[in-house]
């Protein structure tokens, strides 16, 4: 089965700066992979050049079959990006956001309002400004974008920042939600403990390079089908488990 | 025939533009013998009422250095378009250059024609619909150079330039038109307006100054784009550098990643 | 089709941007009266020449609010990540251009009404011919907005977007400052024969740079 993410020797430029001087990386359909490394290692770089909007100008790279190098555009809507940014309009109220954003990837307004009450912004929250929320509140309603527009890769730049630990929760059950209904999830993360019981396996990045890939096998994997959070008790070592890969593999296709 | 052209690797020039060079300032010189000294002034039986007298003269410089810009501002929209097309550096650098180029001959233009309307006006500056839309083409092209100096991503910067560089070429008629029509009106007599009866000597002269102005502007070209392109090479050779640097930081980060990690 | 769509998308969420904040209503449209206003202080009221000045102080004055309006637009599609969603969204480029341009043309055409208003009360001269006045406003307006959009996005995320954009925007423009002024000269004096020539080069100015947006806004919108 085609990987859905597939770097080989990839170098992005950042400006003059080279920040990624040669990455190698695979991400399977249904993973949920953890990059992680020290800061300016290049992991937010990796993010964006699988989201298409950092040019990789030697190696090659791939993502969800669209090749970065040539056509980088094609894969930009069927990916998600949650980064430092919110991405969202201060002077709008949650849910003009969210409809907002919703609407300009296809989705319907049911699925805004699903995300939205997913996330806990249905109540008194959803007709405030961004602007008068919370880091932990963006938080949120730049996830509900993402959950409401479904894509197929989810790039999460340190999601649990600035969240409680209800929204790390909820974070977390989302990743595992995600990869149940066909989704693959690279993300990045400071909190060895808690990422590590969601990834599937972790990615070193260092330098600009892949320091160590760990190897699939005794990765732990989180089973939480109902959102309470990860489960770090059920090994399941294998991710082209049939749950996990049948619906991927038509995505790819 | 290709160490003719080959830069030294200390300079802009090679050997052929050396050779350009010094046939060139012979040909600027009997230029300004002929358009200062030989050829007659606009006057004489057969002139009309409106004749320029001596001040015909600065016309053989002012009407060349005038289609030099113009030529100039054309190869920078020409370069943009290839550019935006075939998304090689070296358009991007070939329409900086001449932009760049464009500016000094535009500054050129409304300085002649500055002094042109000073002895035929008694003033530096006359509303001329010619000057007017020539002296907005230098405000848009000095945008353009500003922009270029404002990005520093490479790739952003060209990309960007490409269609600044374009919507200002496609301006030039249309400030050409309204300022005509805005001008025209109260002002009949412009400057490049030459007499229709124009005789051998003064076509000659017209003819040998546009030649010049336009080698004069090749010869700018070949230097300012051989500088530009060493200053990227230096950087594309920074760039191996900075590679080397960050590969060797991810050797020794490794070593350190589990404490950075957390 | 998808375009049209993009384009109503993108407007409707600028009209509800300003509804929320009243950004133009509470700060460009009394930037322009101001304008109006320090006309009148810098020539002398009483020597007719605001009369005579009239079309070229009125335009002046949408100029100088077109670059606020600008800068307010482009300023919110830049701010914390907002241009990585629009590049991420699937939405059409050349549609984002359209009802960005399309955002800024209905403030510029509700700030024209009201320096109209404020040209008439306090230089006492009143537009005559009303279909060339209106045509005028439409096709300056149009040619502004997508000027100003292509060089809003153009600068939106650069450090140096608020010295950079005037000296980009402002030249190219000329022509719609003179094409405008002939053309409202003619409307206000009755003699709207050349004024409609005047018409025609701005709605060529228009169509010109719609034409350029449209094809121009996807490099623009990239990062790289």
């Amino acid at each position: 089965m085609e990987p859905v993410v597939s770097f080989r020797e990839a170098v992005c430029l950042l400006g003059r700066f080279p920040a990624l001087a040669g990455v190698d990386l695979d991400v399977g359909a249904g993973e949920i992979v953890l990059l992680q490394g020290p800061n300016g290692a290049g992991k937010t770089t990796v993010l964006r050049a699988c989201a298409g909007l950092v040019p990789v100008v030697e190696g090659s790279a791939s993502v969800l079959g669209v090749d970065l190098r040539t056509d980088p555009k094609a894969v930009r809507h069927r990916v998600g990006l949650l980064g430092h940014h919110s991405g969202l309009y201060d002077d709008l109220t949650v849910a003009d956001n969210v409809s907002f954003w919703t609407r300009a990837g296809r989705a319907g307004a049911s699925d805004a309002r699903a995300a939205m009450a997913r996330l806990g912004l249905d109540g008194r929250l959803a007709d405030v400004p961004v602007a008068r929320l919370s880091a932990g509140q963006r938080r949120r309603t730049s996830l509900a974008v993402m959950v409401a527009r479904r894509p197929e890769l989810w790039l999460l730049d340190e999601p649990h920042a600035a969240l409680d630990q209800d929204g790390r929760d909820v974070v977390d059950g989302l990743m595992v939600e995600a990869v149940a209904s066909g989704a693959t999830v690279v993300f990045v993360s400071h909190e060895p403990d808690r990422a590590a019981a969601v990834a599937h396996r972790t990615v070193t990045i260092a330098g600009g390079m892949t320091a160590a890939q760990d190897p699939r096998s005794g990765a732990p994997v989180a089973s939480a089908p109902d959102g309470d959070g990860p489960d770090p008790d059920l090994p399941d070592p294998d991710v082209s488990d049939p749950d996990v890969s049948d619906p991927v593999g038509e995505v790819v296709a | 025939m290709t160490a003719l052209f080959r830069p030294d690797p200390d300079g802009t020039s090679s050997r052929g533009s050396r050779m350009y060079g010094y046939a060139l300032l012979p040909a600027v010189l009997l230029f300004l013998a002929v358009a200062l000294f030989i050829s007659p002034p606009d006057s004489g039986p057969d002139a009309s009422e409106n004749s320029m007298g001596e001040l015909v003269r600065i016309m053989y410089v002012h009407v060349p250095v005038a289609v030099a810009c113009y030529t100039a501002f054309f190869v920078t929209a020409a370069a943009s378009v290839l550019y935006l097309v075939r998304k090689t550096e070296g358009w991007d650098t070939l329409a900086a250059a001449s932009a760049e180029v464009g500016v000094v001959f535009t500054v050129l233009t409304l300085a002649t024609g500055s002094i042109w309307g000073h002895i035929a006006w008694g003033t530096w500056w006359e509303w001329d619909p010619r000057l007017t839309s020539t002296l907005l083409m230098l405000v848009v092209y000095v945008g353009y150079l500003a922009l270029r100096r404002a990005v520093i991503d490479p790739v952003v910067r060209a990309k960007r330039a490409a269609v600044v560089g374009l919507v200002a070429f496609a301006n030039v008629p249309i400030v050409h038109y309204s300022v005509d029509w805005w001008r025209g009106i109260h002002q009949p007599a412009t400057i490049s307006r030459l007499d229709p009866t124009i005789d051998g000597m003064k076509l000659f002269a017209l003819m040998f100054g546009m030649i010049v102005a336009l080698a004069v502007y090749g010869w700018l070209m070949i230097h300012r784009f051989r500088l530009q392109f060493a200053e990227n090479q230096l950087e594309a050779k920074g760039l191996d550098l900075a590679l080397t640097e960050r590969r060797a930081e991810a050797s020794a980060g490794s070593l350190a990643a589990p404490k950075g990690a957390s | 089709m998808t375009l049209a769509r993009d384009a109503v998308l993108v407007l409707e969420k600028d009209m509800r941007l300003e509804l929320r904040s009243r950004v133009i209503v509470s700060q460009v449209m009394p930037f322009g009266l101001l304008v109006l206003i320090l006309f009148a202080f810098a020539l002398d009221p009483d020597r007719r020449i605001l009369g005579e000045a009239t079309p070229g102080l009125f335009w002046l004055a949408v100029l100088f609010s077109t670059l606020l309006a600008l800068q307010r637009s482009f300023a919110v599609e830049a701010a914390d990540g907002v241009t990585d969603g629009l590049r991420l969204s699937g939405l059409d480029p050349a549609g984002i251009f359209l009802g960005k341009a399309a955002g800024i043309a209905v403030h510029l055409l509700a700030l024209e009404v009201v320096l109209i208003v404020g040209a008439t009360l306090f230089y006492g001269t009143a537009p005559e011919g009303p279909l060339l006045l209106i045509a005028t406003c439409l096709a300056a307006t149009a040619g502004l907005a997508a000027v100003g959009s292509i060089y809003g996005i153009l600068s939106a995320g650069m450090r140096v977007r608020d010295t950079l954009l005037p000296l980009l925007v402002l030249p190219v423009v000329s022509p719609v400052l003179i094409s405008a002024t002939q053309a409202f000269g003619a409307a206000y004096e009755q003699s709207s024969g050349t004024g409609w020539r005047w018409f025609g080069l701005l709605a060529v100015f228009a169509v010109l740079y719609l034409v350029i947006g449209i094809f121009a806004f996807e490099t623009l919108l990239e990062e790289s």
